[in-house]
């Protein structure tokens, strides 16, 4: 079967221009092709409508989901995405394999192989783990997010949603200015957001305390500052970043107390921003810490449209890295 | 009697310590040099004849700096192989790493290297001990012993002793017998990362080794040792920093030596930008500022000794995460032609001195008073190179055990044609 057949009905632009079999970052994406990952995610979420769920887009297809690190709602909505569009799909997680009692990645990756897999969705706390797998295997290789390096599909439905949120307002990325705030050294999300949004125009302050945000971020092309309450008037988008203590390896900031001080996003804060302003989190929360309850759960948050988002973006990418470009290939 | 002679003919005697750049012949006899000039063949008509032509006759190369992996981690190296890449690449004298598995840190251990060594016999090896028991930074190891046993010297390399105050006392014993500490240097509390710290971490969301790290070690080491006049050498230098701090310390007259490695001359972290494992060492890549600071601090006389790090590891182990991967690549069997590209080549350094800085700077600094010369009475170590040769980098050909090179498939100039210890011919190029 054809899969852009099955997708009639859905009108899927420009996706023959596709020629990618991995989503490995968003470093090395044009404006074009994230364009394109975006217009089909745009397509695809119509499908989590209707009252059946589902698209042959993929049937017959089979995903692993290859997880070395816990996450539950990256995995959940890979999974979901999968299933809307017809493919299996495997967990494979380091607790129930033989990855907890030493195997390489190169010998779980040939195992994975010899089983006639189509794609791996890979989540490492390595930076660069997919990267190697890649070489490692013929199947497509899609990162669901690599020790502090990059989490694409995460920098996708962030974009996404800012798009959804401007557009009908009538502004372009190229218009905004968008904030990226707290433990940005440590983010993988921060790097795939830096990628996108200035491939699509957007201006990028980032945010942080200096151990965290250090100035030699400015070489990427981006603004860095450590004082958010005068960023925060200039800025269209403020997406708040985890402070993730399980990779900060040395204090890198006196006390919660003062980080949230400094770099939280509260009440107080949100009436510095101009009065549409959007706030994105990558989720989980440390509410209290970078973000207040009232923040993350008020108006201004579209933390929630963020999650439906990503299973959009990940059928897309999953389509677009399967389905057109095997078709590609044959 | 003719068995026991050799004449090498119509070479280009290369002497650094004499300071010798001029055509003629070698004759060896009995393992020694017993002559070398332009009308010496008549003197043994009934010797063997090596014809030489278009070659530089030059000691044998010594590096002061390999990791031949035994006892411990014969899966990566042994002895045997690591010796026979050596001679491969023209090395007759090289010094092993003691962080082996378990350590060398006591003379049992320096006997074991050095039987094993005499066993293999094609070249000699000079076991480095460890200056802490089990290189754990703590406590000192025998060095006396170890001295006394054979050992050249002593590192915890592949660590820095972290502690300023065990290395006061390091430096301040190894005093009482004249011995030589080899440092690694590296702050460990700046450190920590899988390279160096520069824009290309931080876009690969790798963590960092700051070039502080390197410089703040030997600015340490340098003001304890300006107290103690220890005899100390810095290892595998990386920074511009770390030239300027032992350019200074040079000028004002404290002694202190300093290697350097050919990738740290020839290669930047920009290189790991696809986190090719290849890339990895340590110390890292670094800028390409450092490289040239490296390049004229090997120039101007700061750094003395050229070396090569040789760090074995099976494919295996490097086609791992690059965070999770090993250290190090092979140097042995490549360093010749690469330093020849990074030196000679870019007009920094001509054969007479790049040859130096491999054979006469290395036997000082390690006071070996039979090694880095072709001084008449000397043992016949030699190696033939041919400077113009050019030759494609194949990793399938190395005699070492591990393959691990980022340098696979360079076209490099200058060849190393055959190796002499003690006057017998341990190594002939096929080709």
């Amino acid at each position: 079967m054809n899969p852009a057949d099955t997708l009639t009905e859905i009108a899927v632009p420009q996706s023959q221009q596709w020629v990618r079999g991995n989503l490995l970052t968003l470093e090395e994406l044009n404006a074009s092709e994230i364009n394109i990952i975006l217009d089909t995610a745009r397509a695809l979420k119509e499908v989590s409508t209707r009252s059946i769920k589902k698209v042959p887009a993929l049937r017959g297809k089979v995903v692993v989901n290859l997880f070395f690190e816990d996450s539950t709602r990256t995995r959940t909505s890979f999974k979901l995405a999968a299933e809307r569009m017809s493919a299996d799909i495997v967990d494979f997680s380091v607790s129930t394999s033989s990855v907890s009692k030493g195997e390489t990645l190169r010998d779980t990756a040939r195992n994975l192989v010899a089983m006639g897999v189509d794609a791996i969705v890979i989540r490492h706390r390595s930076s660069g783990a997919p990267n190697l797998l890649s070489q490692l295997v013929e199947c497509s290789v899609i990162n669901a997010g690599d020790g502090s390096h990059e989490h694409p599909t995460q920098g996708l439905l962030d974009l996404y949603t800012i798009r959804e949120t401007f557009v009908p307002r009538g502004k372009a990325l190229s218009d905004l200015h968008v904030a990226i705030v707290g433990d940005v050294i440590h983010s993988r999300v921060a790097r795939s957001n830096i990628w996108a949004l200035s491939k699509l125009g957007a201006k990028i302050t980032l945010v942080g305390p200096s151990t965290l945000c250090p100035d030699s971020f400015s070489r990427l092309g981006v603004t860095v500052s450590s004082d958010f309450d005068a960023v925060l008037p200039t800025v269209d988008v403020v997406n708040m970043l985890r402070v993730q203590f399980e990779r900060i390896t040395s204090a890198a900031f006196p006390s919660v107390r003062e980080y949230s001080r400094y770099f939280g996003l509260d009440e107080r804060r949100l009436k510095l921003c101009k009065p549409d302003v959007l706030v994105l989190h990558p989720g989980p929360m440390n509410r209290g810490l970078e973000i207040t309850s009232p923040v993350a759960d008020g108006p201004a948050s579209a933390i929630l449209r963020q999650v439906s988002n990503g299973l959009a973006v990940r059928m897309a990418v999953l389509y677009l890295c399967i389905g057109v470009s095997s078709l590609r290939r044959s | 009697m003719s068995q026991r002679q050799l004449l090498l003919l119509n070479g280009t005697i290369v002497d650094p310590a004499r300071g010798i750049f001029a055509p003629g012949d070698v004759l060896i006899q009995d393992g020694h040099i017993a002559q070398v000039g332009t009308r010496i063949r008549d003197m043994a008509p009934e010797a063997a004849r090596e014809d030489v032509a278009g070659c530089l006759v030059t000691p044998g190369l010594i590096d002061m700096h390999v990791h031949l992996r035994e006892p411990g981690q014969e899966h990566k190296e042994t002895i045997a192989t690591g010796m026979a890449a050596a001679v491969a690449g023209g090395f007759t004298t090289i010094c092993c790493m003691p962080n082996t598995v378990p350590a060398l840190d006591n003379e049992t251990q320096i006997e074991y290297v050095l039987t094993q060594a005499q066993r293999e016999g094609t070249c000699r090896v000079l076991p480095f001990g460890a200056i802490t028991k089990g290189r754990q930074g703590a406590e000192l190891a025998e060095m006396q012993l170890m001295h006394d046993a054979g050992a050249i010297g002593f590192s915890d390399d592949g660590v820095g002793v972290a502690s300023a105050a065990v290395m006061q006392k390091a430096l301040s014993y190894v005093r009482m017998f004249d011995g030589l500490i080899s440092q690694h240097c590296e702050e460990p509390t700046l450190s920590g990362g899988a390279m160096h710290a520069g824009i290309t971490a931080l876009r690969l969301g790798l963590g960092g080794i700051s070039s502080a790290s390197e410089e703040l070690m030997i600015a340490r080491d340098l003001l304890l040792n300006q107290r103690i006049g220890a005899r100390y050498h810095v290892q595998h230098i990386s920074t511009a920093g770390a030239v300027e701090l032992i350019r200074r310390a040079k000028q004002q007259g404290q002694a202190v030596t300093a290697e350097v490695t050919p990738h740290h001359l020839l290669l930047t972290d920009e290189s790991c930008g696809d986190y090719n494992t290849h890339y990895k060492m340590n110390p890292p890549l670094r800028s390409h500022a450092d490289v040239e600071a490296c390049l004229a601090g090997v120039a101007d006389g700061t750094i003395d000794v050229l070396a090569t790090d040789h760090a074995p590891h099976a494919a295996e182990e490097k086609e791992l995460e690059f965070d999770r991967a090993p250290f190090g690549i092979v140097g042995l069997e490549t360093a010749l032609a690469l330093y020849a590209e990074a030196l000679v080549k870019t007009n920094q350094l001509n054969w007479l001195k790049l040859i130096g800085k491999l054979t006469a700077a290395p036997a000082r600094v390690l006071k070996l008073h039979d090694s880095g010369s072709l001084a008449i009475g000397a043992p016949a170590d030699i190696t033939i190179i041919d400077p113009n040769k050019v030759w494609k980098i194949d990793p399938s050909r190395f005699r070492s055990k591990s393959r691990n090179t980022p340098f696979a498939s360079r076209m490099v100039t200058g060849q190393v044609r055959m190796t002499f210890v003690a006057g017998r011919c341990v190594y002939q190029a096929t080709d």
